[in-house]
């Protein structure tokens, strides 16, 4: 069983995919996990302390904007546990209220110089395309075993 | 250590938000705390008692149940919208966008077989009927 990482770090259907092939899928939720649901609170009300930004500073400069830092601080560690990839092209909707789009370019950055394997794809507009995509997955995920 | 999963049915599964309630209900499992929301269910747990689960509740339907990892309990006032005002939770446009998709996936994980023949069967059955064959029956009916 291999740790995969996905992206976009809060993706469903990878997440499913690479769980129903018996890896471990390595994504944001699990990161929030640790500090939400963590018994000595000690910043309310996400229990972010000083700790995260220092974290963050390891990937991202003091001069780049803190939002890129504090999440860096949850998927940076993602990424050095990570033992494979599958990064999925922005489709466009992950800048928004909750996205970031400077994040974004340094994950997939730092995973595709991290020297793990990586396997690239974009959402499926129809069914042939979908068949490709579950295909190349199903792929790449048994060839780690 | 209590986990908190996502489960996400197809638009193409005939499984019900309820019927994923009604298992977990009717399962060994008693300490488990579950919600229905409008795309699925949020099952919270002991880690072993929740992965022993996910199989089961993957078993009902292979190709048409996805399941995603959460990192706030359910109903968490930091996150619930009922506290914060309205307004769709963060997290809920990722699952939305990719919902749309979720028909695609269940057939191409039938057809390649991840999820074993029978499924290939199940999924095809549930194809939406095209306009025309709708027409032909309408006719063949009132004629």
């Amino acid at each position: 069983m291999a740790k995969v990482i996905i992206y976009p770090p809060t993706s469903m259907i990878l997440f499913d995919l690479v769980d129903r092939m018996g890896h471990k899928a390595l994504s944001f939720p699990e990161a929030v996990r640790k500090l939400a649901t963590s018994d000595e609170i000690e910043s309310p009300p996400l229990n972010v302390t000083p700790e995260e930004p220092k974290k963050g500073l390891r990937y991202a400069a003091v001069d780049v904007p803190s939002g890129v830092r504090g999440r860096m601080a949850l998927i940076g560690p993602l990424i050095e546990e990570a033992e494979a990839a599958i990064l999925v092209e922005d489709p466009g909707w992950l800048t928004g209220c909750a996205g970031c789009s400077r994040t974004n370019e340094l994950v997939s950055l730092l995973i595709r110089t991290k020297g793990i394997p990586v396997l690239e794809l974009r959402y499926p507009k129809d069914d042939s395309e979908a068949r490709e995509f579950v295909r190349k997955i199903k792929a790449f995920l048994e060839g780690l075993k | 250590m209590r986990i908190t999963k996502y489960v996400i049915t197809s638009p193409l599964s005939a499984i019900l938000p309820s019927d994923i309630a009604m298992l977990i209900y009717g399962s060994k499992h008693k300490d488990v705390f579950v919600k229905e929301t409008c795309s699925g269910v949020m099952i919270n747990g002991e880690a072993e008692v929740i992965d022993a689960l996910v199989r089961d509740i993957r078993a009902m339907d292979p190709t048409g149940i996805f399941i995603k990892d959460r990192g706030f309990p359910p109903g968490d006032p930091r996150r619930c919208r009922g506290r914060r005002g309205g307004g769709a939770r963060p997290g809920f446009y990722m699952i939305e966008s990719e919902s749309k998709m979720l028909p695609m996936i269940s057939r191409a994980l039938a057809e390649t077989g991840e999820a074993g023949p029978e499924a290939v069967e199940e999924v095809i059955e549930k194809k939406p009927l095209k306009i025309k064959r709708l027409e032909e029956i309408v006719k063949e009916e009132l004629s």
